[in-house]
């Protein structure tokens, strides 16, 4: 296989088949949480594309370079768990400092990333899998991709849902379950694909 | 205080997954059987009620600040007891929740506990109050892995309940991933239903 056709696989496998949200159930919080609004839904996928891209590239290098060499992969929890929290700080810092106008956009979301479990969940499949460097980088990237994809067509579905009659009591979160159940059914064709 | 309160509450009046729609990522993932269900209710209450304990203990050692990665320590050494423990004495078990043991770190009813109710209170009420909390998650992961196994397999625990010819074409989509998010949606609404013709 070629390289290209590789990376396209890749793609196609983390968008679709093996969706974060819809197949694996990871980052349900925030996919529930902030699907009120597209704007706010995309803010919210920005953030979590880029956390998760610099969270696969950094675990990865912890991992083969400080938690293998010194045999510590027992605080790989721990250990991943921190980088994140720190490089969300880091990044929350730097785009303050550098972009002013992306801090307002994405700022509010950026704390709540340090608990999505999708950030914490892609460091550890990378690992799992035995991905390269730069296939865990693309993982996070596209996972991040599949992520932001789902919950813009949530929070598209969602803003739909205000003006239709919906029964008092499925209102709000129940419905927002149920329609997830729906995407996730769509999703699920994906799962015949075949390369 | 009302110790009994503390220990109850979480059972049905504040239940995480129900009422406060904390820690979604697991009670969906690992509900596709009862016994998945227990592990990782178990394991959570664990943690839970550890962390609380030790964090309602060094409360006032820990600087306002950098608070919550304070926490996130001490809940993240728990869960690496657990992980290593059911991996030594439940491999099964282990094997099966797989990635979702180390995600109990970010699991945010453990977080939310640490930062609502133990950095704020004694240690027994903390206790009582991460058992309670544990509890009633292990309960609510409980029900929708009966649910989903009674309709997706026709077993409960692994017990045929269901009649041979249902076994054999049981309602699989109950077990898989849209069926997780449509019974948790319709258990909402029903409970919500319940809540306000009280």
């Amino acid at each position: 296989m070629s390289f290209i056709t590789q990376i396209f696989t890749l793609a196609v496998f983390a968008v679709f088949v093996n969706n974060f949200v819809l197949s694996k159930f990871l980052g349900l919080c925030p996919y529930i949480g902030v699907s009120k609004k597209i704007d706010s839904a995309v803010g919210m996928g920005m953030a979590v594309i880029f956390v998760m891209t610099m969270a696969s590239t950094f675990t990865w290098l912890i991992q083969e370079y400080l938690l293998i060499p010194y045999q510590l992969e027992y605080l790989q929890t721990i250990a991943f768990i921190l980088t994140i929290a720190s490089l969300v700080q880091l990044v929350e810092m730097v785009i303050q400092k550098t972009a002013p106008s992306l801090y307002k956009a994405l700022g509010v979301f950026l704390p709540l990333i340090t608990t999505n479990c999708a950030v914490l969940g892609v460091s550890i499949l990378n690992i799992q899998e035995n991905y390269n460097f730069l296939g865990a980088i693309l993982n996070g990237l596209f996972s991040g991709l599949g992520f932001t994809l789902v919950l813009v067509l949530m929070a598209g579905l969602r803003e739909r849902l205000e003006k239709s009659e919906v029964p008092e009591a499925m209102k709000g979160m129940p419905i927002a379950f149920v329609i997830a159940g729906c995407m996730a059914l769509a999703f699920l064709g994906f799962s015949g694909l075949n390369f | 205080m009302n110790l009994r309160k503390e220990f109850t509450k979480g059972f049905v009046k504040e239940n995480p997954v129900f009422i406060m729609a904390l820690g979604l990522c697991p009670t969906l993932a690992v509900t596709s059987s009862v016994e998945n269900a227990i592990g990782m209710g178990l394991a959570a209450t664990f943690v839970l009620t550890c962390s609380n304990m030790i964090i309602s203990l060094i409360k006032n050692l820990i600087p306002d600040k950098i608070r919550i990665p304070c926490f996130i320590i001490v809940i993240a050494s728990f869960v690496t007891i657990v992980d290593l423990s059911m991996n030594a004495y439940k491999p099964e078990i282990h094997k099966s929740l797989g990635l979702f043991i180390p995600l109990i770190v970010v699991n945010c009813i453990i977080l939310g506990r640490a930062e609502a109710f133990a950095s704020k209170n004694k240690l027994l009420p903390s206790l009582l109050d991460g058992l309670g909390m544990g509890l009633g998650f292990t309960l609510a992961l409980v029900l929708i892995g009966s649910i989903r196994e009674i309709l997706g397999a026709g077993l409960w625990l692994g017990m045929k309940v269901m009649p041979d010819a249902y076994i054999d074409s049981p309602m699989l989509v109950a077990i898989l991933a849209p069926g997780a998010f449509i019974i948790m949606g319709l258990l909402m609404g029903l409970i919500k239903l319940v809540n306000k013709g009280k």
